[in-house]
């Protein structure tokens, strides 16, 4: 089995896919010789061509319509790259008001098989523009699926699952796993069910509810605090619309304490419908108020190195919100 | 008219393609423009009467939109309409109760079954895209359908409509743009009424034709007297014969006007003078092709009676079936919100 990082995990995935069906299409900025700024599309150009692979003018909003306009014939099963999520709002009345609601619209005539991947989240130098998580944006709007996979093995299965929907799609990648997470990813045709979590750690002192980098942070913090003898549930989201109400549940019933860690401001963000699912189906089961752990409520993770740190989640401060919520 | 955007010295000097036209189109061409007025008409009256809480008008409109459907293949072209056009989507094959079935909100409405507002058109069947209510997002989404026909090797043409007022959204620029780079077999169609809900043309733009546009996007710019159906044919075939061809993208911008509000809940009576109206109405384009038909002894008084008795006769019929239509089922709100989910065993 091989061993890969997320962005090769990635780019194998496009290329197993896009060999095997011909109706796979990828446009975006760079994507083509260059091969991408991450480098996810790399040597696909040279195998596929000007045809399947697009280089686009520099306009998201066209990137994302003229990749709806392609997916409405069904001639072809677009993936559109948004360079950096940060990026993504000229396009988002496309996305909101087009790709979303098409099939509603239309009571299912027109649908807008659309994968649309950016990378998303800070800790890489990247400043306010370069590292925002937009996630809860999109997590809004009914008629999109939105997932935020962040393992090699995930990334391939739930490309490949995606792929198989025949709505849109918002596939975020948080940019620094690209080359720090590696694992396993086997050969063969496995998905990854959109809409299902997966428990990372297993404990039944409290639950850590998390997604992209965080969630991995949050696997170390709670490596350092079972050494203590706190022992949790971690759980991966995965997919952030639909969520997987039955995986936060069982474990927060277990358990009776939910942490909830995520890059993304906290204010209305998936945190907040976290906790009011578990506020309303759980409430008889909680031993502690619900808790959030997110960086502060500012615009996004600013550019000098110390305030970086200082805005960016790690194991060390994840592993005392666990601390103080266990003691609670 | 600017040397950007002029009607072709070719078209102007050899046989013109609406000469080719039989007594017979031409007559259906006529009919078409008739049917979408007597249709438009009703919809005015059911809405003063109280039975319609809205509607947007086409009138004044006709003669672009049912030339240019006369240009295309119904249900092999793909079409992305704009809200007032409705007698280009009945001469691309929708009919009259569809439009008043939306109208009334009722079900069996092909274009959303009450979920839209009214004149928000869609048939997939037809290859007519559906549109929402923010203007200009149609430009690029036809853009990318005119992209996925080239690279799918077909000869299909997508013509997209919308009003001068949406040329100003960074959609139809970037629409555009893309096809003048991928050279799409791309037909954009600007109605050009000179307002933008109340807002004139020369608080929209800096240029004289929208169509002077095209030349910065690497397209072919036409301007055409949008109320003269033949000369609107007429380019209309030029632009459809270079999509179909290979030679790529056309901007056609038809010169019109809007005789009536902006919609129903408009009162145009405070940003624009009746005379300006009453001066248009005396071009109403159903009234300039009658002069025609009568010279050319097509049409006669008593042929032009009956097919006014036949689209009266039509709309009476539609009319009545709307309205015994049943409302949706309160259940379908919650229904079309995804396809069905694959079912997945994880590995």
């Amino acid at each position: 089995m091989a061993i890969m990082n997320n962005i090769e995990a990635l780019r194998t995935t496009l290329r197993q896919e896009m060999e095997r069906d011909p109706r796979i299409i990828i446009t975006g900025e760079d994507v083509g010789p260059r091969g991408g700024v991450f480098r996810a599309t790399q040597g696909l150009y040279q195998q596929f061509g000007e045809k399947r692979i697009i280089d686009t003018p520099l306009a998201e909003l066209s990137i994302v319509a003229t990749g709806i306009g392609m997916a409405l014939t069904g001639y072809f099963k677009p993936i559109v790259e948004i360079q950096f999520a940060d990026f993504i709002f000229p396009a988002f009345n496309q996305i909101l008001n087009e790709a979303a609601r098409m099939r509603y619209r239309t009571r299912g005539d027109w649908t807008v098989p659309l994968i649309i991947r950016a990378p998303y989240g800070g800790g890489i130098s990247g400043g306010l523009y370069h590292s925002q998580s937009v996630e809860a944006f999109f997590a809004h709007i009914p008629g999109l699926y939105v997932v935020a996979p962040s393992t090699p093995y995930d990334i391939k299965g739930m490309l490949r699952a995606a792929l198989q929907l025949d709505d849109p799609v918002l596939f975020f990648e948080h940019k620094k796993t690209y080359r720090l997470i590696k694992g396993e990813v086997p050969e063969d045709d496995y998905v990854v069910p959109i809409g299902k979590a997966a428990l990372r750690r297993e404990g039944d002192d409290l639950t850590v509810i998390s997604y992209g980098l965080a969630m991995h942070d949050a696997v170390k913090a709670a490596d350092v605090v079972a050494a203590e003898g706190i022992r949790a549930d971690v759980i991966d989201l995965r997919t952030i619309r639909p969520l997987d109400k039955d995986a936060i549940l069982n474990s927060v019933k277990k358990t009776g304490k939910a942490l909830i860690v995520h890059e993304d401001n906290p204010t209305v963000s998936v945190s907040s419908e976290v906790a009011a699912i578990i506020g309303q189906e759980a409430f008889e089961y909680l031993d502690a108020p619900i808790t959030r752990l997110t960086p502060p409520d500012v615009p996004a993770v600013p550019f000098s190195p110390p305030l970086q740190d200082a805005f960016m989640l790690n194991p060390k401060k994840i592993a005392q919100a666990m601390r103080e919520l266990a003691a609670y | 008219m600017a040397t950007a955007a002029r009607k072709s010295q070719k078209s102007q000097q050899s046989e013109r393609p609406s000469d080719k036209l039989t007594d017979d189109q031409l007559l259906q061409l006529y009919k078409s423009m008739v049917l979408g007025r007597k249709v438009d008409e009703r919809s005015w009256v059911m809405n003063r009467q109280g039975r319609a809480p809205f509607h947007i008008s086409g009138i004044g409109h006709e003669a672009i939109q049912v030339a240019a459907a006369a240009t295309l293949r119904p249900g092999y072209d793909w079409f992305y309409p704009y809200y007032r056009d409705l007698a280009f989507v009945l001469a691309m094959g929708m009919k009259p109760v569809d439009h008043l079935r939306g109208l009334l909100g009722k079900a069996g409405d092909p274009s959303s079954n009450g979920i839209q507002m009214p004149s928000h058109y869609s048939n997939a069947k037809l290859r007519i895209g559906s549109i929402s209510s923010p203007v200009g997002t149609q430009v690029p989404i036809a853009a990318g359908t005119a992209l996925a026909s080239k690279l799918k090797g077909t000869d299909e043409v997508t013509v997209v409509c919308l009003g001068e007022g949406s040329t100003s959204q960074g959609d139809f620029h970037e629409g555009l743009n893309w096809a003048g780079v991928h050279k799409l077999p791309f037909i954009c169609i600007v109605q050009n009424n000179q307002y933008a809900i109340s807002v004139p043309m020369e608080k929209e733009m800096a240029v004289k034709n929208v169509a002077d546009r095209a030349i910065a996007y690497g397209v072919k710019g036409l301007v055409v007297d949008g109320n003269d159906v033949l000369a609107c044919y007429d380019v209309m075939f030029e632009a459809v014969q270079r999509a179909r061809n290979g030679k790529g993208a056309t901007l056609v911008e038809a010169k019109t006007y809007r005789v009536t509000p902006h919609s129903s809940d408009d009162d145009d009576r405070t940003y624009r003078s009746r005379k300006e109206v009453e001066k248009w109405k005396k071009r109403d384009p159903i009234m300039l092709f009658e002069k025609v038909l009568f010279e050319r002894g097509i049409l006669t008084e008593d042929l032009r009676q009956e097919i006014d008795a036949w689209a009266i006769q039509e709309v009476d019929q539609a009319e009545e079936e709307a309205i015994n239509s049943p409302y949706p089922d309160v259940s379908e709100m919650t229904k079309h919100l995804y396809g069905p989910m694959p079912n997945w065993e994880e590995a």
